[in-house]
């Protein structure tokens, strides 16, 4: 019955005609065969499925070695480099006067006297020592900290401020994204050093008697004036960033399922909106610390970043400026320590971005 | 069948505000739109593109506020905009022609998503490429806290996806990782999981291709012998709308101008409209196809911002006369539960 329905009806038809087959010229698949038709794969978690495509990633894993080995270093460095970032050197409670601009590893002549007589072995000045006669290595470290510290805390807090604003916005739209954008335009069409310059002073003056006698005196005024300035002023291309997110995710089909579900507008932002923008997120507050690490060191430049004699990475290489031809050293060392942070952390927003991304799965 | 109406949606409207210039004038998705439709009951909802199938399925469920309208459900009023209508559907006015208005019912929609659910479109942008099908199921029964423990959560969320003909051990998967036909089984898993009493279908099959079509679709009417769920049944296509619908209304330009059971409509077509695209449905058999008479309409649908006067079928209809341009011709009965708006036939 089937096979004559399925004879071929016209002399040109590509319709295959069954009755030349039969049983003998098909041959059933082994298990094994029908195993390969298993397209789909293990299944994970988001995170443990992006932490493995991140783990395949070289640069990636590169740059989290690198970020990894500068954090131990800073944390670990201080506890046994005998000297202190504002230390001058001295023998035997004597300043030194001969421990001036000393190369890597050399000692100044009061010291090799010092160990000759003693027996003793002094530490020795990885990167030797600068024009004031401080240990220049653990003058790097402390600067790596400053650094590293504001650009983490400032990306921080613009990520913080900008999704809260731009999630607001962009979900809500309307007249509320209207007020609130204008709000953001005015705070962008602001020359921005200009502001960070005039509220540095500003904050500068005003935070002292504030923070006297807390905590948060160990970090400076310098330090907290930074932290807030980047706070106010860099939140807003993060929050523009968010909104247009959110604008264009709001309008799937998903969002408005969720809706129909019933559920509330915080949750829908929360797991519906949020992580299908989480990628852009990374790799702009990835971005955003090696911008506020460039930032500070230009404040640094003009006076206005870390107060001496702390130091940043910054203000090391403009200090370096001066005796860029006799020591080269002390310019490259804090610049080449800039470059990878910056570099390690671009390439990890990249490889995060590609690894959580799975749209572009 | 019961007598008693699941659903009882009356003079609907929804207007959107469009900008125009300086001007701000209301696009008329859907104007005064009236359906009933029983337990366990499929009302089909056909029109072309842009017609307002869609929005009158969103608007139903609230997911857009309504312009004016009432809408009852179960017995319970979940929106009146206090238009009041006289028994010849004409809205009631005072001597100056604003319209008299009685109590304004807004109630809120939480309790009742529990009730109406929604299945749709386009299965690939419905479900979030970031959650698990489990999550995606599960949300439903997190949002109204339907279970007591994560072990209760994980047999529901089984149990809904075996009875969408889904694979258990797929639960952890993500829905990218899914065909087509298997990501609208997982929207229709996800519109299950309340428990609904009727479900709108916006257009669920077709982004789907021919074969699958003809499974989702029998799976729906499965699920409505099982569950006794009612759907709206939003569709372009006259055949599956036909095979599925128990009875069928026609809209064009926000309007309904045709609704009857699914067979009487197929047999005795009346509006004008409804007659052209009966005979726009594609024949399988050439030789047929080629004697059939097919209606073509001339021209375009109007722009729904600019609406032609009295019935927005006129400026295409062969029919049209005077009257036409008047007045919207009711909804009027023809005898065996089939209802046409227009003057003429």
């Amino acid at each position: 019955m089937q096979e004559e329905n399925l004879k071929k009806r016209q002399f040109l038809s590509a319709q295959v005609d069954l009755s030349k087959f039969n049983r003998s010229h098909f041959e059933a698949a082994t298990e094994d065969e029908k195993r390969q038709q298993d397209v789909m794969g293990e299944s994970t978690t988001f995170l443990k499925d992006g932490m493995r495509r991140l783990r395949k990633n070289p640069l990636a894993m590169a740059s989290i070695i690198v970020l990894l080995l500068i954090v131990l270093t800073i944390i670990v460095a201080p506890s046994f480099v005998p000297y202190s970032y504002s230390e001058i050197i001295s023998v035997n409670g004597k300043r030194d006067k001969s421990a001036a601009n000393l190369g890597p590893f050399e000692y100044s002549k009061a010291e090799q006297r010092y160990m000759k007589s003693t027996g003793e072995k002094l530490f020795p000045h990885i990167l030797g020592t600068d024009s004031l006669s401080r240990d220049y290595f653990i003058r790097v470290i402390y600067g790596t900290r400053v650094s590293l510290s504001v650009g983490v805390v400032a990306a921080i807090m613009v990520l913080i401020i900008g999704l809260v604003y731009g999630s607001v916005a962009g979900y809500f739209g309307g007249r509320v994204d209207l007020i609130m954008m204008r709000i953001v335009d005015i705070i962008y069409s602001l020359p921005d050093m200009l502001i960070i310059i005039l509220l540095s002073v500003v904050f500068n003056e005003r935070l002292k008697p504030l923070i006297d006698k807390t905590i948060l005196r160990v970090l400076g005024t310098n330090m907290i004036s930074m932290f807030l300035v980047f706070g106010l002023l860099y939140w807003v291309s993060m929050a523009r960033l968010i909104r247009g997110q959110i604008l264009s995710i709001k309008n799937n089909e998903y969002v408005l399922a969720a809706k129909c579900i019933g559920t509330k507008n915080g949750r829908i932002l929360r797991r519906h909106i949020l992580p299908n923008c989480l990628s852009v997120i990374i790799i702009t507050t990835a971005l955003q610390v090696p911008s506020a690490i460039f930032t500070e060191s230009y404040l640094s430049f003009l006076g206005l970043g870390v107060s001496a004699p702390l130091t940043s990475l910054g203000s090391l290489a403009n200090d370096a400026r001066a005796g860029m031809q006799s020591y080269p050293l002390r310019l490259v060392v804090p610049a080449v320590i800039i470059c990878l942070i910056v570099l390690a952390l671009n390439l990890l927003g990249d490889g995060l971005r590609d690894a959580f991304d799975s749209k572009l799965n | 069948m019961e007598n008693k109406n699941l659903l009882e949606v009356s003079h609907l409207k929804q207007y959107f505000p469009v900008r125009q210039g300086f001007h701000r004038i209301p696009l008329k998705a859907v104007d005064d739109v009236s359906f009933t439709i029983k337990p366990g009951e499929t009302l089909g909802l056909v029109g072309e593109s842009g017609c307002g199938k869609t929005t009158v399925g969103r608007t139903l469920l609230r997911l857009y506020q309504p312009t004016g309208g009432r809408i009852v459900f179960d017995g319970e009023v979940l929106f009146d905009s206090g238009e009041q209508y006289d028994d010849n559907g004409k809205l009631i006015t005072d001597g100056e022609g604003r319209p008299v208005m009685g109590t304004r019912i807004d109630v809120d929609m939480l309790p009742y998503r529990k009730q109406m659910q929604m299945v749709f479109q386009d299965p690939y942008s419905s479900l979030n490429p970031r959650m698990t099908v489990e999550d995606i199921i599960g949300e439903p029964l997190d949002v109204h806290k339907l279970y007591s423990s994560k072990k209760e959560r994980r047999e529901k969320i089984l149990s809904l996806m075996e009875t969408v003909g889904l694979n258990a051990e797929h639960a952890m998967r993500y829905a990218h990782e899914f065909s087509g036909g298997q990501r609208q089984r997982i929207g229709i898993a996800r519109a299950l999981a309340v428990n609904p009493k009727f479900i709108v279908c916006d257009e669920p099959v077709s982004a789907l291709d021919v074969s699958i079509q003809a499974q989702v679709v029998n799976m729906f009417e499965e699920l409505q012998e099982k569950l006794g769920v009612a759907y709206l049944f939003i569709a372009h296509d006259l055949l599956v709308v036909h095979h599925i619908s128990d009875r069928i209304a026609v809209m064009y330009l926000g309007k309904v101008v045709e609704i009857a059971d699914a067979d009487e409509l197929n047999a005795n077509p009346m509006h004008p409209y409804t007659l052209s695209l009966l005979s726009a449905v594609p024949i399988p058999d050439p030789e047929t196809a080629r004697k059939s008479n097919r209606i073509v309409l001339e021209g375009d649908v109007p722009s729904p911002l600019r609406m032609p006067s009295g019935c927005p079928f006129r400026t295409r209809c062969r029919y049209a006369t005077e009257q036409c341009a008047m007045e919207m011709p009711p909804l009027s009965d023809r005898g065996n539960g089939h209802f046409t708006a227009c003057w003429n036939k």
